[in-house]
């Protein structure tokens, strides 16, 4: 881990009180999850016992403390997403991808995720594929996102 | 005194004082009479994901190649409610309405309707009982029966505008208030107005208010509540991203009223856009001085900044969200102490509902007794709720209090897709319950939803239809239940977990006689010995669908039978063998390979290699109808005796 760019980021913390969510969303937009290291030096930095900002870390779903996949795969479970069949989306995705929900796969490509609503319910069901919000689902057509798409966008960058 | 504003020097123009505020209105108003026609793209989340950028691109690109920048101007707006229909174009000094347009409908609608003011017929919504095209939003019968107030900017100005906001109406009622009212005033209008607290829990908001401006201290806070964890439910998600001057003006009318100079908004770290609209209009805000020190002059100070969530449900309960700010893990405390005593940083602390807020600059624009005299004699004003299922118009509605459940979900929502029948609604998500058809006429309302065994809480409400298993409904709130727990209470954390596991157990054909009663006398432990609202409340889904639909639990439990043709380990395919034409179409297209058959032998399912996919009976032709899929014990003996 980088320390150098750790400490960037903490030097916009100096002197605010409560901050350390915020602190650790901004480290983990930075490195993609919360490396262990990082959680040491955070709590040095506020003065808090290490205990406190790991089960800080622990406590909130939005937090990883491991290295997460390129791409990441939410499947909504909203209630709204739930009656219009999200369940079959989720196992469709698990197999598309060969993972099972709140894993990543060993070549660090993808992360698959269960999300409770993300307010597209009137577009239900809903798959989050990174920023984009992929709306009125079938089983086909995740099939389609997860296996042709994905690969495009892997080719073309 | 300054007479006039020119629109060149509007970009750093700074409001010092009430009269600058109308001067600047008037300035805005005039220059709009004066610019050509308008389209209006909705540029909200849902409209978004069905590609209204690309519309909005396209509009931008086309003018500028006909050259006609002067003539039309292309808006953003937020969102209409009416996602499903997206992307939303209005078009024109008629303000036509378009549904579903494309980026290649562009040109057709800037040559027909904004060059010509002709109609484009074929992008209008139809109505799909009278067959008749709807020329207006409010022809159409999804918005007939509705009255917007929270929403009415929603959809018609530029989120990202602070002149929009100011051209209807907006920091008027700020203005109003901070120059000539004293905040006891302030705080008799809302209590006047019965304004309720539109989170949950229904408290009325003036009461809250006259506590925190009477609990001792000199800093004290103002909290807003975006976190919106009910899933299903999105209408304050629509009022951040839509109409975020609203929400901030009905902060700063809340501080003015209990002597706050800070407030907070909480935001769920799923609505980036929101989080992006909200820091847009704090900082335009700010620029124009109408936030910080000493406000349009009047010695009112007042500075909003954002806090996000980080995934956590229970961080909707006030105490545990003011934990989460505090940057600690967010769990509940037990009350009393409440925030309006002792809240964030042990300081007086007003924490409301993004959609109360919006409601406050209604009020205090329009009177306490204006507002009072909307909706029923017991439940003031109006409630967004999200209709979302099984229902035909899908979106977000805005209606009076007292309106019933009929009205709401048959008027304005269109009724039940594809023939189907009602079965029930879920009000509340998961703190709430589920409502037959026999209490349709309810009229919604604190007291009236709670007798039937629900709540209105947040606004969620989910139409079930013939096919959606009311035990499968149950199952799926009590696992949210289960993971949401914070933990910290032994009741909720247990009881969810085991309530959970037998509902699984009775969706998995491994009910047992007595798991009825089990549940109920659960839900009840759960309910009394819990210290937070989650846990007080979690059991409803569970207790209302025992209530009204007993006997759908005890088809599960003793005949193995799931009449939704939902629970999966319940029902089985089968092949007709006298209507199977041996065509080899499913035998194809199983997934597992469980059919066996071959061409001029009819086909058989393997049930030990069927998952149970429906794809079969998907893909078996019409005319053939041989898949079938059914349900019960009766069922599967009669399959064996055979
Ligand atoms: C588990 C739980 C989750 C809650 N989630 C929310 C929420 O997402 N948004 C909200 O405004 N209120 C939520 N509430 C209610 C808040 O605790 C609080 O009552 C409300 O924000 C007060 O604002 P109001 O009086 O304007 O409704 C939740 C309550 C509980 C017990
Ligand atoms: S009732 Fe449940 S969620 Fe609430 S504090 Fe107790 S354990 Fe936590
Ligand atoms: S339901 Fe699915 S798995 Fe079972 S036989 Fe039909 S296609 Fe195959
Ligand atoms: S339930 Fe899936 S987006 Fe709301």
């Amino acid at each position: 881990m980088d320390i150098e760019r750790l400490n960037k980021i903490l030097a916009v913390f100096e002197g605010e009180r409560g901050g350390l969510i915020s602190i650790l969303q901004r480290v983990q937009e930075e490195f993609g999850y919360l490396p262990e290291a990082a959680l040491s030096l955070i709590a040095d930095f506020l003065k808090l016992p290490p205990s406190q900002v790991f089960s800080v870390a622990t406590f909130y779903d939005h937090f990883y403390l491991t290295r997460r996949g390129d791409h990441l795969v939410s499947v909504c479970q909203g209630t709204a997403c739930h009656v219009l069949g999200a369940r079959d989306i989720l196992e469709t995705a698990e197999n598309c991808l060969g993972i099972k929900t709140g894993q990543t796969s060993s070549d660090y490509k993808y992360s698959l995720e269960r999300v409770a609503c993300l307010g597209s319910c009137a577009l239900a069901p809903v798959v989050l594929v990174d920023d984009e919000v992929h709306s009125k689902m079938t089983v086909r057509k995740v099939k389609k996102i997860l296996t042709e798409d994905l690969d495009d966008t892997e080719t073309r960058t | 005194m300054e007479k006039s504003i020119s629109i060149q020097s509007l970009e750093d123009y700074k409001i010092g004082s009430v009269e600058s505020l109308r001067l600047l209105r008037e300035t805005i108003f005039a220059d709009q009479q004066t610019t050509g026609k308008l389209v209006s793209v909705c540029c909200g989340s849902g409209c978004m994901s069905s590609g209204s950028e690309h519309v909005r691109d396209a509009f931008v690109r086309k003018i500028k190649d006909h050259e006609l920048e002067d003539e039309i101007t292309v808006k953003k707006t937020g969102c209409h409610g009416f996602c499903e229909r997206g992307p939303i174009v209005v078009a024109g000094p008629e303000k036509i309405f378009y549904q579903h347009v494309t980026k290649e409908d562009v040109p057709e609608i800037i040559s027909e309707t904004l060059i010509e003011n002709r109609v484009v017929e074929r992008l209008l919504y139809e109505d799909p009982v009278t067959g008749q095209k709807c020329f207006h939003e409010n022809d159409i019968p999804f918005y007939q029966k509705q009255r917007r107030i929270v929403l009415k900017n929603c959809g018609i100005i530029d989120p990202t505008s602070i002149e929009d906001y100011i051209k209807v109406d907006g920091f008027r009622a700020l203005a109003k208030i901070i120059s000539q009212m004293t905040p006891e005033g302030v705080i008799e209008e809302i209590k006047l107005s019965g304004l309720r607290g539109r989170g949950g829990a229904g408290f009325p908001a003036g009461i809250k208010w006259e506590t925190a401006r009477n609990a001792p201290g000199e800093e004290k806070y103002i909290i807003c509540n975006g976190d919106e964890g009910d899933p299903g439910a999105f209408m304050d998600r629509s009022v951040m991203e839509g109409d975020p001057y609203s929400v901030l003006e009905g902060m700063m009318i809340a501080g003015y009223a209990v002597g706050a100079s800070q407030g907070i908004i909480y935001v769920r770290a799923e609505y980036p856009l929101a989080v992006h609209h909200l820091s847009t209009a704090i900082a335009r805000a700010t620029d124009m001085r109408l936030l910080g020190h000493n406000i349009m002059g009047t010695g009112f100070n007042f500075e909003i900044k954002i806090v996000k969530g980080a995934g956590a449900f229970v961080c909707g309960e006030e105490t545990a969200l003011i934990a989460s700010i505090e940057g600690k893990s967010g769990r509940p405390k037990p009350k009393p102490p409440f925030p309006a005593i002792q809240g964030l940083w042990g300081k007086p602390t007003i924490i409301n509902n993004v959609e109360t807020l919006a409601n406050v600059s209604r009020i205090a624009l329009n009177g306490g007794k204006w507002y009072s005299e909307i909706g029923t004699p017991t439940d003031k004003g109006t409630k967004i709720f999200s209709l979302v299922g099984k229902v035909r118009n899908v979106g977000l509605v805005e209606v009076e209090m007292g309106t019933t459940l009929r009205e709401i979900i048959f008027d304005i929502g269109g009724g039940i897709p594809k023939g189907k029948r009602f079965k029930a609604v879920q009000t509340g998500g998961p703190s709430g319950g589920c409502i037959p058809e026999e209490l349709l006429d309810l009229p919604v309302g604190y007291e009236s939803l709670a007798k039937a065994g629900s709540i209105i809480g947040s606004g969620g409400m989910l139409v079930m239809d013939e096919d959606t298993c009311i035990v499968n409904i149950a199952r799926y709130f009590l696992d949210f239940a289960q993971n949401e727990s914070c933990g910290q209470c032994t009741p909720c954390r247990l009881g969810t977990k085991q309530m959970f596991k037998i509902l699984q157990d009775i969706t998995r054909g491994r009910g047992k006689p007595g798991d009825i009663e089990i549940l109920l006398e659960l839900s009840d432990a759960v309910k009394q010995a819990s210290i937070c609202g989650l846990g007080m409340t979690v059991p409803n889904p569970v207790i209302s669908t025992i209530q009204y639909f007993r006997k759908e639990y005890e088809e599960h439990i003793h005949e193995r039978r799931c009449q939704a043709l939902v629970c999966r380990s319940l029902i089985f395919y089968r092949i007709k063998d006298y209507r199977c034409k041996a065509c080899l179409k499913c035998l194809q297209a199983c997934p597992v390979d469980a059919i066996i058959g071959a061409k001029w032998q009819v086909h058989e399912i393997d049930q030990s290699k069927c998952i149970k996919c429906g794809t079969c009976m998907e893909v078996c032709p019409k005319r053939f109808n041989a898949v079938e899929c059914v349900t019960g014990l009766t069922e599967v003996l009669r399959d064996q005796s055979e």
